[in-house]
């Protein structure tokens, strides 16, 4: 079966953490479209790493794998003490810079 | 070998074929669940299926290494960690469906759909026909390590890609890893802006205002109830509302269950002797 497909599906998965971060407005829901759109662009690097015969987009994929799990690790310690002084887990709530 | 046998099992162009045409549809499925559920946790749930299903994928796609990879950390860790969060946050926060900018969801689906245009397009001009496979690459026995377990296979082709070309961007890692992990400690430490207050100081706190400096009675244990939500009785044989904490009361009202001092009031006395004997037996 054409790898193609492959890249398909990663481009919908993409578009659809793109939407997710466009509409949502709770932070943590935010958070893991992106995660979403990390995992779609691994589907890709693993799929290109096929088509060219060579292991390296599987190692590519391996670092943004290691570098999504610092981004979690610090996002959610951001999303944590913002809701501390917030109360709230809303994107919007936090606009003190805003203005 | 177990990884050899997953990818090989799967790589044969029938089997991928029908695990693609399954699972693809239920990862957009999902995905789509997790944008517009309302739920937090439901769409942290389905979040975790996508990853699941790309796992398969990497598995189909000769990348053995990635796959367990990726449930170990993804739906292991990351995920977890994702939940942790949300039960910290609470999860009874849902968003509100009021648009604060006018027309933003609109706009934010035309924008979507332009851009999945957009990547279409590029990857029909990029005009890929077949593959060379892995297959070649992941069992290439250049120079096999004798007698070492797994010689040869896609772990050990990565390992030695990411030992000797890469070396420099995975030392790099770890840096990022401990930056990671101090940010992380930096952004949640709480700073304490009253002393921390001894346990005598505590004490005399509980006697100077406290209404009731014992602690709270635990809830009833009878031979037929034994539950949080089951008041205890005082020696006069009337439930006390203290020993029931005020936040299972709020969730048995909400879920129907009215709490039952007055139930409990009526069958007590057919209820204490029977518990009184079941506990000495």
């Amino acid at each position: 079966m054409s790898p193609t497909f492959y890249l398909y599906l990663s481009a919908i998965l993409f578009t659809i953490g793109t939407l997710g971060v466009l509409l949502r407005r709770n932070a943590i829901v935010v958070f893991m479209c992106i995660e979403l759109m990390l995992n779609a662009t691994n589907l890709a690097l693993v799929t290109f790493s096929r088509i060219n015969g060579t292991l390296d987009g599987q190692v590519m994929a391996f670092f943004v794998m290691v570098v999504a799990a610092a981004e979690v690790v610090v996002g959610l310690a951001i999303i944590v003490s913002v809701f501390r002084t917030r109360r709230s887990a809303s994107v919007d709530d936090a606009n003190l810079l805003k203005y | 070998m177990p990884t050899a046998i997953l990818a090989s099992g799967l790589n044969a162009s029938g089997p991928e074929t029908a695990v693609f045409w399954i699972l693809a549809p239920i990862a957009v499925i999902f995905a789509l669940g997790m944008v517009f559920s309302r739920h937090t946790v439901h769409a942290a749930l389905m979040l975790g299926g996508v990853m699941l299903i790309l796992a398969v994928f990497y598995a189909a796609q000769d990348a053995p290494f990635l796959a367990f990879v990726q449930v170990i950390v993804y739906t292991g860790a990351v995920m977890m960690l994702f939940l942790f969060v949300l039960m910290l946050v609470g999860v009874d926060t849902k968003d509100s469906l009021v648009e604060t900018l006018r027309g933003q969801r609109f706009a934010g689906v035309v924008a979507a759909i332009g851009f999945l245009l957009l990547l279409f397009t590029g990857i029909v001009n990029a005009g890929i026909h077949g593959s060379k496979g892995l297959h070649a690459v992941n069992f290439a026995d250049d120079q096999p390590a004798r007698g070492v377990e797994n010689a040869g296979g896609n772990v050990y082709q990565i390992a030695k890609l990411l030992f000797d070309r890469y070396v420099f961007a995975f030392e790099a890692t770890s840096a990022l890893l401990i930056t990671a992990a101090l940010g992380a400690m930096v952004l949640a430490h709480r700073q304490r802006h009253t002393p921390k207050l001894t346990q005598r100081e505590l004490m005399q706190q509980r006697f100077k205002f406290g209404t009731h400096p014992a602690p709270l009675p635990g809830p009833g244990v009878y031979a037929r109830h034994n539950a949080v939500d089951t008041p205890a009785l005082l020696p006069d044989g009337s439930p006390s509302p203290l020993s029931v904490s005020l936040s299972v009361e709020l969730v048995s009202q909400k879920h129907g269950r009215a709490p039952r001092p007055a139930e409990l009031g009526s069958s007590a006395a057919a209820h204490h002797p029977a518990s009184g004997k079941g506990q000495s037996e």
